[in-house]
Protein backbone atom coordinates (compact mmCIF):
# COMPACT_ATOMS: atom_id res chain seq x y z
CA UNK A 1 0.00 0.00 0.00
CA UNK A 2 1.62 3.22 -1.10
CA UNK A 3 -0.93 6.01 -1.27
CA UNK A 4 -2.77 5.29 1.98
CA UNK A 5 -2.85 5.26 5.02
CA UNK A 6 0.79 6.04 5.57
CA UNK A 7 -0.86 9.39 6.14
CA UNK A 8 -4.46 10.33 6.59
CA UNK A 9 -7.49 8.71 4.96
CA UNK A 10 -9.25 11.57 3.22
CA UNK A 11 -10.88 10.12 0.10
CA UNK A 12 -11.30 7.07 -2.08
CA UNK A 13 -10.02 9.21 -4.94
CA UNK A 14 -6.29 8.68 -5.05
CA UNK A 15 -6.46 5.16 -3.68
CA UNK A 16 -5.63 2.19 -5.88
CA UNK A 17 -7.49 -1.07 -6.29
CA UNK A 18 -4.82 -2.89 -4.32
CA UNK A 19 -5.00 -0.33 -1.48
CA UNK A 20 -8.72 -1.03 -1.17
CA UNK A 21 -8.30 -4.78 -1.47
CA UNK A 22 -5.65 -4.79 1.22
CA UNK A 23 -7.97 -2.98 3.63
CA UNK A 24 -10.84 -5.36 2.80
CA UNK A 25 -8.59 -8.41 3.32
CA UNK A 26 -7.37 -7.08 6.64
CA UNK A 27 -10.95 -6.38 7.73
CA UNK A 28 -11.65 -10.14 7.95
CA UNK A 29 -9.22 -10.25 10.88
CA UNK A 30 -11.02 -7.46 12.71
CA UNK A 31 -14.42 -8.92 11.90
CA UNK A 32 -13.36 -12.12 13.70
CA UNK A 33 -12.40 -10.12 16.79
CA UNK A 34 -15.94 -8.73 16.92
CA UNK A 35 -17.27 -12.30 17.24
CA UNK A 36 -15.03 -13.25 20.19
CA UNK A 37 -16.42 -13.69 23.73
CA UNK A 38 -14.33 -10.63 24.68
CA UNK A 39 -14.25 -8.55 21.48
CA UNK A 40 -11.18 -6.53 22.33
CA UNK A 41 -7.45 -6.60 21.53
CA UNK A 42 -4.69 -4.51 23.13
CA UNK A 43 -3.27 -3.34 19.78
CA UNK A 44 -3.72 0.44 20.24
CA UNK A 45 -3.26 0.82 23.98
CA UNK A 46 -2.12 4.33 24.85
CA UNK A 47 -3.34 5.84 21.58
CA UNK A 48 -6.19 8.32 21.43
CA UNK A 49 -8.84 8.62 18.74
CA UNK A 50 -10.91 11.82 18.73
CA UNK A 51 -14.22 12.03 16.90
CA UNK A 52 -14.65 15.62 15.79
CA UNK A 53 -18.14 16.04 14.40
CA UNK A 54 -19.37 19.41 13.18
CA UNK A 55 -22.50 17.68 11.88
CA UNK A 56 -24.89 15.19 13.49
CA UNK A 57 -24.37 11.48 13.16
CA UNK A 58 -25.42 8.34 14.99
CA UNK A 59 -23.79 5.38 13.32
CA UNK A 60 -20.58 6.80 11.95
CA UNK A 61 -19.58 8.27 15.26
CA UNK A 62 -20.61 5.25 17.36
CA UNK A 63 -18.96 2.99 14.85
CA UNK A 64 -15.60 4.78 15.02
CA UNK A 65 -15.74 4.96 18.81
CA UNK A 66 -16.62 1.25 19.08
CA UNK A 67 -13.80 0.40 16.68
CA UNK A 68 -11.32 2.46 18.69
CA UNK A 69 -12.38 0.83 21.98
CA UNK A 70 -12.15 -2.68 20.54
CA UNK A 71 -8.54 -1.85 19.73
CA UNK A 72 -8.05 -0.54 23.32
CA UNK A 73 -7.48 3.04 22.16
CA UNK A 74 -8.84 5.87 24.28
CA UNK A 75 -11.57 7.98 22.73
CA UNK A 76 -12.35 11.65 22.90
CA UNK A 77 -15.51 13.13 21.55
CA UNK A 78 -16.25 16.57 20.18
CA UNK A 79 -19.70 17.68 19.08
CA UNK A 80 -20.24 21.08 17.52
CA UNK A 81 -23.54 21.65 19.31
CA UNK A 82 -22.10 21.54 22.81
CA UNK A 83 -18.77 23.25 22.08
CA UNK A 84 -17.21 26.68 22.17
CA UNK A 85 -17.82 27.01 18.42
CA UNK A 86 -21.01 28.79 19.44
CA UNK A 87 -18.80 31.29 21.30
CA UNK A 88 -16.99 32.00 18.06
CA UNK A 89 -13.99 29.69 18.37
CA UNK A 90 -12.62 28.81 14.93
CA UNK A 91 -12.30 25.29 13.53
CA UNK A 92 -8.55 25.65 13.51
CA UNK A 93 -8.40 26.62 17.18
CA UNK A 94 -10.76 23.78 18.02
CA UNK A 95 -8.54 21.29 16.21
CA UNK A 96 -5.43 22.60 17.95
CA UNK A 97 -7.09 22.21 21.33
CA UNK A 98 -8.08 18.62 20.58
CA UNK A 99 -4.56 17.85 19.40
CA UNK A 100 -3.16 19.40 22.58
CA UNK A 101 -5.18 16.89 24.59
CA UNK A 102 -3.16 14.17 22.90
CA UNK A 103 -5.30 12.90 20.02
CA UNK A 104 -3.36 10.71 17.57
CA UNK A 105 -6.20 10.48 15.06
CA UNK A 106 -8.97 12.97 14.33
CA UNK A 107 -12.08 11.46 12.81
CA UNK A 108 -13.69 14.48 11.16
CA UNK A 109 -17.14 15.19 9.84
CA UNK A 110 -18.11 18.63 8.56
CA UNK A 111 -20.83 19.98 6.23
CA UNK A 112 -18.27 21.68 3.95
CA UNK A 113 -16.41 19.76 1.24
CA UNK A 114 -12.65 19.72 1.64
CA UNK A 115 -12.51 20.50 5.37
CA UNK A 116 -10.91 17.16 6.22
CA UNK A 117 -8.04 18.03 3.86
CA UNK A 118 -7.66 21.48 5.42
CA UNK A 119 -7.61 20.05 8.94
CA UNK A 120 -5.02 17.52 7.80
CA UNK A 121 -2.80 20.41 6.71
CA UNK A 122 -3.16 22.09 10.11
CA UNK A 123 -2.43 19.16 12.37
CA UNK A 124 0.29 16.60 13.00
CA UNK A 125 -2.36 14.09 14.04
CA UNK A 126 -3.69 11.73 11.38
CA UNK A 127 -7.08 12.58 9.90
CA UNK A 128 -9.86 10.25 8.82
CA UNK A 129 -12.57 11.88 6.75
CA UNK A 130 -15.94 10.73 8.11
CA UNK A 131 -17.88 12.80 5.59
CA UNK A 132 -17.14 16.28 4.27
CA UNK A 133 -20.15 17.98 2.70
CA UNK A 134 -21.00 16.58 -0.74
CA UNK A 135 -17.42 15.44 -1.30
CA UNK A 136 -16.52 12.02 0.11
CA UNK A 137 -17.15 9.50 2.88
CA UNK A 138 -14.40 6.96 2.28
CA UNK A 139 -15.00 4.55 5.18
CA UNK A 140 -18.66 4.22 4.13
CA UNK A 141 -17.53 3.12 0.65
CA UNK A 142 -15.06 0.67 2.18
CA UNK A 143 -17.69 -0.89 4.43
CA UNK A 144 -20.13 -1.06 1.53
CA UNK A 145 -17.56 -2.80 -0.65
CA UNK A 146 -16.73 -5.15 2.22
CA UNK A 147 -20.42 -6.00 2.74
CA UNK A 148 -20.93 -6.71 -0.97
CA UNK A 149 -17.77 -8.80 -1.16
CA UNK A 150 -18.82 -10.84 1.87
CA UNK A 151 -22.18 -11.66 0.32
CA UNK A 152 -21.15 -11.98 -3.32
CA UNK A 153 -17.54 -13.12 -3.09
CA UNK A 154 -16.32 -10.31 -5.30
CA UNK A 155 -17.51 -7.03 -6.78
CA UNK A 156 -16.12 -7.92 -10.17
CA UNK A 157 -18.91 -7.93 -12.75
CA UNK A 158 -21.69 -6.95 -10.32
CA UNK A 159 -24.33 -4.57 -11.64
CA UNK A 160 -25.08 -2.01 -8.93
CA UNK A 161 -27.71 0.74 -9.02
CA UNK A 162 -27.31 3.74 -6.72
CA UNK A 163 -30.74 5.30 -6.37
CA UNK A 164 -31.65 8.76 -5.09
CA UNK A 165 -30.04 12.07 -4.37
CA UNK A 166 -26.72 11.48 -6.09
CA UNK A 167 -26.09 15.19 -6.43
CA UNK A 168 -25.72 15.87 -2.71
CA UNK A 169 -24.39 12.48 -1.70
CA UNK A 170 -20.82 12.00 -0.54
CA UNK A 171 -21.68 8.33 -0.10
CA UNK A 172 -22.57 8.02 -3.80
CA UNK A 173 -19.34 9.70 -4.82
CA UNK A 174 -17.12 7.48 -2.71
CA UNK A 175 -19.13 4.37 -3.61
CA UNK A 176 -18.94 4.98 -7.35
CA UNK A 177 -15.17 5.30 -7.15
CA UNK A 178 -14.71 2.23 -4.96
CA UNK A 179 -17.25 -0.03 -6.69
CA UNK A 180 -15.99 0.69 -10.19
CA UNK A 181 -12.37 0.33 -9.13
CA UNK A 182 -13.22 -3.16 -7.86
CA UNK A 183 -14.75 -4.07 -11.22
CA UNK A 184 -18.47 -3.42 -10.70
CA UNK A 185 -20.74 -1.72 -13.22
CA UNK A 186 -22.61 1.21 -11.66
CA UNK A 187 -25.85 2.75 -12.86
CA UNK A 188 -27.11 5.93 -11.22
CA UNK A 189 -30.90 6.13 -10.95
CA UNK A 190 -32.43 9.51 -10.11
CA UNK A 191 -34.58 12.33 -11.46
CA UNK A 192 -32.39 14.69 -13.56
CA UNK A 193 -32.53 17.39 -10.87
CA UNK A 194 -30.85 15.08 -8.34
CA UNK A 195 -27.92 14.17 -10.59
CA UNK A 196 -24.69 16.18 -10.47
CA UNK A 197 -24.54 19.02 -13.04
CA UNK A 198 -21.73 17.22 -14.84
CA UNK A 199 -21.03 13.52 -14.89
CA UNK A 200 -17.99 13.86 -17.09
CA UNK A 201 -15.37 11.38 -16.07
CA UNK A 202 -17.72 9.34 -13.87
CA UNK A 203 -17.46 5.71 -15.02
CA UNK A 204 -21.23 5.19 -14.77
CA UNK A 205 -24.41 4.96 -16.79
CA UNK A 206 -27.58 6.91 -16.03
CA UNK A 207 -31.21 5.90 -15.84
CA UNK A 208 -34.34 7.85 -14.91
CA UNK A 209 -36.45 4.71 -14.69
CA UNK A 210 -36.08 2.52 -11.61
CA UNK A 211 -38.63 -0.07 -12.80
CA UNK A 212 -36.65 -0.72 -15.96
CA UNK A 213 -33.36 -1.17 -14.06
CA UNK A 214 -34.47 -3.31 -11.10
CA UNK A 215 -34.72 -6.74 -12.82
CA UNK A 216 -31.14 -6.39 -14.14
CA UNK A 217 -29.46 -5.71 -10.80
CA UNK A 218 -27.20 -7.57 -8.40
CA UNK A 219 -27.35 -4.74 -5.88
CA UNK A 220 -29.88 -1.97 -5.30
CA UNK A 221 -28.26 0.76 -3.20
CA UNK A 222 -30.77 3.34 -1.91
CA UNK A 223 -29.76 6.78 -0.68
CA UNK A 224 -31.58 8.83 1.94
CA UNK A 225 -34.00 11.43 0.56
CA UNK A 226 -33.54 14.62 2.52
CA UNK A 227 -36.57 16.78 3.17
CA UNK A 228 -34.66 19.97 2.39
CA UNK A 229 -34.57 18.96 -1.29
CA UNK A 230 -38.26 19.82 -1.56
CA UNK A 231 -37.84 23.34 -0.25
CA UNK A 232 -34.98 23.72 -2.73
CA UNK A 233 -37.45 22.83 -5.49
CA UNK A 234 -35.45 19.85 -6.74
CA UNK A 235 -38.35 17.44 -6.39
CA UNK A 236 -42.03 18.38 -6.53
CA UNK A 237 -43.04 16.39 -3.44
CA UNK A 238 -41.93 13.48 -1.32
CA UNK A 239 -44.97 11.50 -2.48
CA UNK A 240 -44.02 11.93 -6.09
CA UNK A 241 -40.42 10.91 -5.38
CA UNK A 242 -41.62 7.81 -3.51
CA UNK A 243 -44.00 6.94 -6.34
CA UNK A 244 -41.19 7.05 -8.90
CA UNK A 245 -38.08 6.03 -6.96
CA UNK A 246 -39.16 4.47 -3.65
CA UNK A 247 -38.42 0.76 -3.24
CA UNK A 248 -41.77 -0.71 -2.27
CA UNK A 249 -42.81 -4.37 -2.00
CA UNK A 250 -44.14 -4.44 -5.55
CA UNK A 251 -40.87 -3.13 -6.98
CA UNK A 252 -38.75 -5.32 -4.72
CA UNK A 253 -40.54 -8.33 -6.21
CA UNK A 254 -38.99 -7.51 -9.61
CA UNK A 255 -35.48 -7.47 -8.11
CA UNK A 256 -33.69 -10.82 -8.67
CA UNK A 257 -33.89 -13.31 -5.79
CA UNK A 258 -30.16 -13.21 -5.05
CA UNK A 259 -29.85 -9.42 -5.30
CA UNK A 260 -28.94 -7.31 -2.28
CA UNK A 261 -30.61 -4.18 -0.90
CA UNK A 262 -28.30 -1.62 0.74
CA UNK A 263 -28.79 1.72 2.45
CA UNK A 264 -26.18 3.83 4.25
CA UNK A 265 -28.69 4.94 6.90
CA UNK A 266 -30.45 6.60 8.44
CA UNK A 267 -33.40 5.26 6.45
CA UNK A 268 -36.57 7.23 5.85
CA UNK A 269 -38.98 4.31 5.99
CA UNK A 270 -41.92 4.96 3.74
CA UNK A 271 -39.98 7.40 1.53
CA UNK A 272 -37.02 5.81 -0.30
CA UNK A 273 -37.69 2.39 1.18
CA UNK A 274 -40.94 0.81 2.34
CA UNK A 275 -40.69 -0.50 5.94
CA UNK A 276 -41.34 -4.10 4.89
CA UNK A 277 -38.56 -3.94 2.27
CA UNK A 278 -35.99 -2.88 4.87
CA UNK A 279 -36.56 -6.22 6.61
CA UNK A 280 -36.60 -8.24 3.34
CA UNK A 281 -34.16 -11.18 3.53
CA UNK A 282 -32.20 -9.54 0.70
CA UNK A 283 -31.65 -6.41 2.78
CA UNK A 284 -28.11 -6.18 4.21
CA UNK A 285 -28.64 -2.80 5.88
CA UNK A 286 -27.81 -4.07 9.39
CA UNK A 287 -24.79 -5.97 8.06
CA UNK A 288 -23.52 -2.66 6.73
CA UNK A 289 -23.73 -1.26 10.24
CA UNK A 290 -21.81 -4.11 11.89
CA UNK A 291 -19.25 -4.27 9.08
CA UNK A 292 -18.70 -0.56 9.62
CA UNK A 293 -17.04 -1.30 12.96
CA UNK A 294 -14.73 -3.92 11.43
CA UNK A 295 -13.69 -1.64 8.54
CA UNK A 296 -12.96 1.23 10.92
CA UNK A 297 -10.88 -1.05 13.15
CA UNK A 298 -8.83 -1.98 10.09
CA UNK A 299 -8.40 1.68 9.10
CA UNK A 300 -7.45 2.82 12.61
CA UNK A 301 -5.00 -0.05 12.98
CA UNK A 302 -3.41 0.67 9.61
CA UNK A 303 -2.99 4.31 10.58
CA UNK A 304 -1.72 3.86 14.13
CA UNK A 305 -0.58 0.32 14.72
CA UNK A 306 0.71 -1.25 11.55
CA UNK A 307 3.89 0.80 11.48
CA UNK A 308 3.10 2.01 7.97
CA UNK A 309 3.50 5.57 9.13
CA UNK A 310 6.93 4.81 10.54
CA UNK A 311 8.20 5.44 7.05
CA UNK A 312 10.44 3.20 5.01
CA UNK A 313 13.05 2.92 7.75
CA UNK A 314 12.33 -0.55 9.04
CA UNK A 315 11.64 -3.83 7.36
CA UNK A 316 10.11 -6.57 9.48
CA UNK A 317 12.71 -7.89 11.86
CA UNK A 318 12.90 -10.59 14.48
CA UNK A 319 9.66 -12.28 15.31
CA UNK A 320 10.54 -15.95 15.75
CA UNK B 1 21.29 -25.24 -0.25
CA UNK B 2 17.77 -23.93 -0.05
CA UNK B 3 17.01 -20.34 -0.93
CA UNK B 4 13.53 -18.94 -0.60
CA UNK B 5 11.79 -15.65 -0.28
CA UNK B 6 10.43 -14.94 3.18
CA UNK B 7 6.82 -14.06 2.63
CA UNK B 8 4.89 -16.21 5.08
CA UNK B 9 6.93 -16.06 8.27
CA UNK B 10 8.95 -13.26 9.84
CA UNK B 11 11.42 -11.80 9.24
CA UNK B 12 10.15 -10.72 5.85
CA UNK B 13 11.60 -8.57 3.19
CA UNK B 14 14.55 -10.74 2.31
CA UNK B 15 15.66 -14.02 0.87
CA UNK B 16 16.43 -16.83 3.28
CA UNK B 17 19.72 -18.54 2.50
CA UNK B 18 20.19 -21.87 4.24
CA UNK B 19 23.65 -22.77 5.52
CA UNK B 20 22.91 -26.09 7.15
CA UNK B 21 20.09 -28.62 7.16
CA UNK B 22 19.41 -29.53 10.75
CA UNK B 23 16.48 -31.94 10.35
CA UNK B 24 15.25 -33.60 7.17
CA UNK B 25 11.65 -34.58 6.42
CA UNK B 26 12.04 -37.99 8.08
CA UNK B 27 13.56 -36.43 11.21
CA UNK B 28 10.59 -34.07 11.43
CA UNK B 29 8.15 -36.96 11.17
CA UNK B 30 9.94 -38.82 13.95
CA UNK B 31 10.03 -35.71 16.15
CA UNK B 32 6.30 -35.13 15.61
CA UNK B 33 5.61 -38.77 16.42
CA UNK B 34 7.56 -38.53 19.68
CA UNK B 35 5.94 -35.24 20.70
CA UNK B 36 2.48 -36.71 20.00
CA UNK B 37 3.25 -39.64 22.31
CA UNK B 38 4.48 -37.24 24.98
CA UNK B 39 1.26 -35.22 24.73
CA UNK B 40 -0.86 -38.36 25.21
CA UNK B 41 1.34 -39.58 28.07
CA UNK B 42 1.40 -36.27 29.94
CA UNK B 43 -2.37 -35.72 29.65
CA UNK B 44 -3.39 -39.38 30.18
CA UNK B 45 -5.12 -39.40 26.80
CA UNK B 46 -6.62 -36.57 24.82
CA UNK B 47 -9.68 -35.64 26.89
CA UNK B 48 -10.24 -31.88 26.68
CA UNK B 49 -7.01 -31.42 24.71
CA UNK B 50 -7.21 -28.66 22.08
CA UNK B 51 -4.39 -27.88 19.66
CA UNK B 52 -3.86 -24.24 18.71
CA UNK B 53 -1.44 -23.51 15.86
CA UNK B 54 0.10 -20.03 15.77
CA UNK B 55 -0.09 -18.25 12.41
CA UNK B 56 1.68 -18.80 10.26
CA UNK B 57 4.48 -21.30 10.96
CA UNK B 58 2.77 -23.07 13.84
CA UNK B 59 -0.27 -24.11 11.84
CA UNK B 60 1.71 -26.76 9.96
CA UNK B 61 3.12 -28.11 13.23
CA UNK B 62 -0.38 -28.28 14.73
CA UNK B 63 -1.68 -30.12 11.69
CA UNK B 64 1.15 -32.67 11.77
CA UNK B 65 0.62 -33.22 15.51
CA UNK B 66 -3.13 -33.66 15.03
CA UNK B 67 -2.53 -36.28 12.36
CA UNK B 68 -0.05 -38.15 14.56
CA UNK B 69 -2.36 -37.93 17.60
CA UNK B 70 -5.32 -39.31 15.70
CA UNK B 71 -3.21 -42.30 14.56
CA UNK B 72 -2.13 -42.97 18.15
CA UNK B 73 -5.46 -42.56 19.88
CA UNK B 74 -8.02 -43.06 17.14
CA UNK B 75 -9.63 -39.65 17.69
CA UNK B 76 -8.31 -36.30 16.56
CA UNK B 77 -8.38 -33.47 19.08
CA UNK B 78 -10.13 -30.20 18.14
CA UNK B 79 -7.81 -27.74 16.41
CA UNK B 80 -7.74 -23.98 16.02
CA UNK B 81 -5.45 -21.31 14.63
CA UNK B 82 -4.44 -18.04 16.27
CA UNK B 83 -2.85 -14.90 14.84
CA UNK B 84 -1.15 -13.04 17.69
CA UNK B 85 -0.20 -9.88 15.77
CA UNK B 86 -2.70 -7.63 17.56
CA UNK B 87 -1.43 -8.80 20.96
CA UNK B 88 2.27 -8.22 20.23
CA UNK B 89 4.29 -5.91 22.48
CA UNK B 90 6.14 -4.21 19.61
CA UNK B 91 3.15 -2.64 17.82
CA UNK B 92 4.14 0.88 16.84
CA UNK B 93 7.84 0.02 17.10
CA UNK B 94 8.11 -1.98 13.89
CA UNK B 95 5.65 -2.90 11.12
CA UNK B 96 3.11 -5.38 12.47
CA UNK B 97 0.27 -6.68 10.36
CA UNK B 98 -2.06 -9.64 10.97
CA UNK B 99 -1.39 -12.40 8.43
CA UNK B 100 -4.43 -14.60 8.78
CA UNK B 101 -7.84 -14.71 10.38
CA UNK B 102 -7.94 -16.41 13.78
CA UNK B 103 -10.17 -19.47 13.83
CA UNK B 104 -11.09 -20.81 17.26
CA UNK B 105 -14.57 -22.30 17.19
CA UNK B 106 -14.11 -24.66 20.15
CA UNK B 107 -14.93 -23.62 23.73
CA UNK B 108 -11.69 -23.12 25.66
CA UNK B 109 -13.23 -23.06 29.17
CA UNK B 110 -11.68 -25.96 31.06
CA UNK B 111 -9.66 -27.15 28.04
CA UNK B 112 -6.05 -28.30 28.06
CA UNK B 113 -4.56 -26.21 25.29
CA UNK B 114 -1.42 -27.26 23.46
CA UNK B 115 0.00 -24.24 21.62
CA UNK B 116 1.98 -25.36 18.57
CA UNK B 117 4.64 -23.19 16.94
CA UNK B 118 7.55 -23.77 14.61
CA UNK B 119 10.35 -21.91 16.40
CA UNK B 120 10.64 -20.78 20.03
CA UNK B 121 13.02 -17.81 20.25
CA UNK B 122 12.51 -14.78 22.53
CA UNK B 123 9.19 -16.06 23.88
CA UNK B 124 7.39 -12.85 22.97
CA UNK B 125 5.08 -14.53 20.46
CA UNK B 126 4.07 -17.06 23.13
CA UNK B 127 3.40 -14.29 25.64
CA UNK B 128 1.11 -12.65 23.09
CA UNK B 129 -0.59 -16.00 22.45
CA UNK B 130 -1.22 -16.59 26.18
CA UNK B 131 -2.74 -13.13 26.40
CA UNK B 132 -4.94 -13.68 23.34
CA UNK B 133 -6.13 -17.15 24.38
CA UNK B 134 -7.38 -15.91 27.73
CA UNK B 135 -9.88 -13.70 25.87
CA UNK B 136 -11.52 -16.87 24.54
CA UNK B 137 -12.15 -18.52 27.88
CA UNK B 138 -10.44 -19.91 30.96
CA UNK B 139 -8.44 -23.01 29.97
CA UNK B 140 -7.51 -25.52 32.67
CA UNK B 141 -3.94 -25.64 31.44
CA UNK B 142 -1.82 -24.33 28.58
CA UNK B 143 1.14 -26.31 27.27
CA UNK B 144 3.62 -25.47 24.52
CA UNK B 145 4.92 -27.65 21.68
CA UNK B 146 7.60 -26.32 19.31
CA UNK B 147 9.50 -27.93 16.48
CA UNK B 148 12.70 -26.02 17.32
CA UNK B 149 13.83 -24.31 20.53
CA UNK B 150 16.62 -22.01 19.44
CA UNK B 151 17.30 -20.33 22.80
CA UNK B 152 17.74 -16.59 23.50
CA UNK B 153 14.64 -16.32 25.70
CA UNK B 154 13.71 -12.83 26.88
CA UNK B 155 10.75 -13.90 29.02
CA UNK B 156 10.19 -16.66 31.62
CA UNK B 157 8.63 -19.07 29.12
CA UNK B 158 9.64 -22.69 28.46
CA UNK B 159 8.33 -25.37 26.12
CA UNK B 160 6.71 -28.64 27.22
CA UNK B 161 7.38 -30.56 24.01
CA UNK B 162 10.42 -29.89 21.80
CA UNK B 163 11.25 -31.37 18.40
CA UNK B 164 14.86 -30.23 18.48
CA UNK B 165 16.97 -28.09 20.81
CA UNK B 166 19.13 -26.03 18.49
CA UNK B 167 21.80 -23.63 19.79
CA UNK B 168 21.92 -20.62 17.47
CA UNK B 169 23.54 -17.25 17.06
CA UNK B 170 21.05 -14.41 17.57
CA UNK B 171 21.64 -13.19 14.00
CA UNK B 172 20.77 -16.56 12.47
CA UNK B 173 17.34 -17.58 11.19
CA UNK B 174 15.68 -20.96 11.62
CA UNK B 175 13.38 -21.99 8.78
CA UNK B 176 10.88 -24.81 9.30
CA UNK B 177 8.98 -26.46 6.45
CA UNK B 178 7.64 -29.98 5.82
CA UNK B 179 10.85 -30.69 3.85
CA UNK B 180 13.13 -29.90 6.76
CA UNK B 181 14.58 -27.51 9.28
CA UNK B 182 17.33 -25.22 7.99
CA UNK B 183 19.67 -22.85 9.77
CA UNK B 184 20.68 -19.82 7.74
CA UNK B 185 20.52 -16.07 7.34
CA UNK B 186 18.26 -13.62 5.55
CA UNK B 187 19.96 -11.64 2.82
CA UNK B 188 18.35 -8.32 1.94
Amino acid sequence: MNSIPSRSLLSIEGMTKSDIEEILDLTDTFDEIGRRPIPKVPALRGRTVATVFFENSTRTRLSFETAARRLSADTMSFGAGSSSLSKGESIRDTVEVIEAYGADVLVVRHPAAGIAQRIDNWTDALVVNAGDGCHEHPTQALLDAYTLRKHKGSLNGLRIAIVGDIRHSRVARSDVLAFTMLGAEVVLVAPPTLLPPSLEGWPVTISYDLDEVLPTLDVCYLLRMQNERISEGLIPSVREYTADYGLNIKRAATLPKDALICHPGPTNRGIEIEAAVASDPRSVILDQVSNGVSIRMAVLFLLLGSGRNLGATSELEGGQ
Amino acid sequence: MVEKERVQTPPKGGVFVAHARVLDAEDIKRAIQRMAHEIVERNHGLDNVVLIGLQTGGVMVAEMLTEALSKISGTSPPQGTLDVALHRDDIGMRPVIPEAVTDISVDLDGATIVIADDVLFTGRTIRAALDALCDFGRPKEIQLAVMVDRGHRELPIRPDYVGKNLPTRISEIVDVSPEGVDLGTVEK
